[in-house]
């Protein structure tokens, strides 16, 4: 009991209390949005983004930031849909594993230049974002596929995508799952806390023994195979692919990562944050042409839920920081 | 001295002149005075953020908004267009409201003590958000024959287009305050340590939000630049334009973390970039290509400072005695394995 206190501690509970305020305004409006239906549509599409910001956390707590991530998740789109050219009936199982594993190699990519190069991670990973999708593109022409169509891919790995297992969709199982170990391996695991120590303070952390350029290229593998993972799971929900899938994506998902409360220049916030953090902004997203207001409001609204969100972070942190010192000048006195 | 030569201003030009000359040994056309006006115009709002974003990033700091800015104050002029405004009347608005979500930012990030990558990040989105609220999905074209020549044609007789002129004052103005005045010196020490630069009674706080504000002007700028060129203001022009940006200034030179870069390494890259995009586009390269190439010489860019550091180290210089170099060398062992660079303690 006291683990599941300390699990929705603080942050989580406030976006988990956003959350609802959002759900209940907007059932209110139209009640169809909590149908099963609703809820169901709601946790796949959030399903995507939060692998991505899972990744994305893993990757932020060690200060350090991943702006690839469209652009791989773009390319094995791609490669998935190319899988399926040259043999109809690939099974799914490979497909994803492909996926994960060439998002695997382009966060090896990022992270020997970042851990060994000891490059700035943002420099990096704004050129891969370029490298990448320039890849993907350039494997487009080169092909001369642009576009992959559903009728090219195999029924089972669409259905794979679309489909669900006692209700809840197969692609939220896989998010959820993601989540728990990786919640599990930040929170348990040695070198998960070794992630957070960096973070905080790399120069302490190093000094202290831990191997933080294998730490922060483990981290960025994870976070290209997530995204590896991320855009399979994209191909097979939508089912049409191009090379320009996940186009602009980073931003987004930077902002749930932060809207959860990570902070940007590491050393805390929980991959569970992260993932509440973009339910919470594609909820939002779903609510508005509910609410009645024009789906452009969408990106200002997003913009303005992050700045709200670091805002109130800052102004808690500022308050605490007042309390402590009145405390501690009190119990002086 | 081999400093001064190795020193990537010196790369870049270098590399910028190699560009030129094979594109014009090369590629028919490429020298023409027509194309180099292209070439020119063709970068001219992306230079104009860089030089933005310049001063800025020399802080430490950075400014992802930029590009929206540039959107929203384009919508904001199409709207002001549609309502009849004149365009006299509504280019010095344009630049106010520029100015404002400039000071937007610097409240955020100065007043309220935020860091300016999750807030520019924010109205980065905001911004564009706004953009769309404020002129929907639409385009607004028809902008006033008198002015749309200052956007799209050169000085005659000349080949310099009128909007590089612009370019070229904007990029002076900078680069005299950034390199020739106190203030600019200010600038490179709030980039090396913001705290000890308080302590010597820097004003950091101040000039921080006057970039702030400055960044939105020259947006804003930009946004009208870009509005007459393309004689269209929508929501999302310039969309993503900030991220080339970024990498026009890390190119030149400039230390992410700041306290380091020059005004004519950025101007460099600026030309470096448009010159590989044009000599690309003239030989059929794909702009997919054209990315990987951008991307592949900003990674660059990064790893030979990283490299000639270490092969320094591997070599001490001959003219320092031995012992010396030895005790030098002793502390290293204890990061040996991580290898710590100048900037460790910031991995971003």
């Amino acid at each position: 009991m006291n683990r599941l206190r300390a699990l929705f501690s603080g942050r989580e509970m406030g976006i988990v209390g956003a959350l609802i305020v959002v759900v209940v305004v907007t059932t209110t409006v139209n009640p169809s949005f909590l149908s099963a239906q609703g809820i169901h549509d709601l946790f796949l599409n959030a399903s995507i983004i939060a692998l991505l910001a899972i990744g994305q956390t893993v990757l932020v707590i060690t200060r350090n930031i991943d702006l690839s991530v469209g652009s791989v998740m773009g390319l094995t789109a791609f490669l998935s849909g190319q899988l399926f050219i040259n043999d109809h009936g690939t099974p799914v199982i490979l497909v994803l594993l492909a996926g994960i594993a060439l998002g695997a190699v382009c966060g090896a990519f990022n992270g020997a230049l970042v851990a060994v190069a000891k490059v700035p991670a943002l420099v990096v990973t704004l050129g891969t974002l370029y490298v990448f999708r320039g890849l993907d593109y350039g494997w487009a022409t080169a092909t001369g596929v642009q576009q992959v169509n559903a009728d090219q891919m195999s029924p089972s790995f669409l259905a794979f995508g679309s489909g669900s297992l006692l209700g809840v969709p197969n692609l939220t199982i896989l998010a959820v799952v993601v989540l728990a170990g990786t919640a599990y391996a930040l929170h348990n695991w040695r070198s998960g806390r070794e992630l957070y120590a960096i973070g905080s303070n790399p120069q302490a952390a190093r000094l202290a023994g831990i191997p933080a350029g294998r730490r922060v290229f483990t981290a960025f593998v994870l976070s290209g195979s997530l995204a590896g993972l991320a855009g399979v799971l994209h191909a097979s929900y939508f089912g049409t692919i191009n090379a320009s899938v996940g186009n602009g994506r980073e931003l987004a998902v930077i902002a749930a990562v932060v809207v959860g409360g990570v902070a940007i220049f590491g050393g805390s916030g929980s991959v569970l944050g992260a993932a509440l953090g973009a339910l919470l902004l594609t909820t939002i997203t779903s609510a508005l042409p509910i609410l009645g207001v024009p789906a452009f409001w969408q990106r200002a609204v997003d913009g303005a839920a992050l700045l709200l969100a670091i805002s109130l972070d800052r102004a808690v942190m500022l308050r605490l920081a007042t309390k402590l010192r009145e405390q501690r000048s009190a119990s002086r006195a | 001295m081999r400093d001064k030569l190795l020193r990537w201003e010196s790369v870049l030009f270098l590399l910028c002149v190699a560009v030129l000359v094979f594109g014009s040994t090369s590629t028919a056309g490429f020298a023409s005075g027509d194309n180099i006006s292209f070439l020119l115009l063709d970068y001219t709002e992306v230079s104009l953020l860089a030089l933005a974003l310049l001063p800025i990033v020399l802080t430490g700091e950075i400014d992802l908004s930029v590009a929206s800015v540039l959107g929203f104050c384009s919508a904001l002029t199409g709207t002001l267009w549609n309502a009849g405004m004149s365009f006299e009347t509504i280019v010095p608005l344009v630049l106010v409201a520029g100015g404002v979500l400039g000071a937007v930012n610097a409240g955020l990030i100065v007043k309220f003590g935020l860091p300016s990558l999750a807030v520019t990040i924010g109205t980065l989105g905001l911004y564009r958000g706004l953009a769309y609220v404020v002129l929907g999905d639409g385009a607004v074209t028809g902008f006033p024959e008198n002015f749309r020549p200052l956007a799209t044609d050169t000085i005659p007789g000349t080949f310099l287009p009128y909007a590089t002129v612009v370019v070229i004052v904007v990029g002076l103005i900078v680069a005299g305050v950034v390199h020739f005045t106190p203030v600019g010196r200010s600038l490179y020490a709030i980039g090396l340590g913001a705290e000890t630069a308080r302590f010597s009674g820097i004003r950091v706080d101040r000039l921080k939000c006057a970039l702030y504000i400055v960044s939105g002007v020259i947006a804003s700028v930009a946004s009208l630049v870009y509005t007459l060129r393309y004689n269209s203001a929508r929501a999302d022009n310039a969309n993503g334009l900030e991220l080339i940006a970024v990498a026009a200034v890390l190119l030149g030179g400039v230390s992410i973390f700041g306290g380091r870069g020059t005004v004519i390494g950025v101007l460099t890259a600026l030309l470096l970039m448009a010159g590989l995009r044009n000599v690309l586009f003239l030989n059929d390269v794909t702009n997919e290509i054209q990315n990987v190439i951008s991307g592949l010489l900003l990674i660059v860019s990064v790893l030979v400072p990283v490299v000639a550091n270490l092969l320094r180290r591997r070599k001490p210089a001959p003219s320092v005695p031995s012992p010396p170099t030895q005790s030098l060398s002793l502390p290293e062992p204890v990061g040996a394995a991580a290898a710590p660079g100048p900037h460790e303690e910031d991995q971003r």
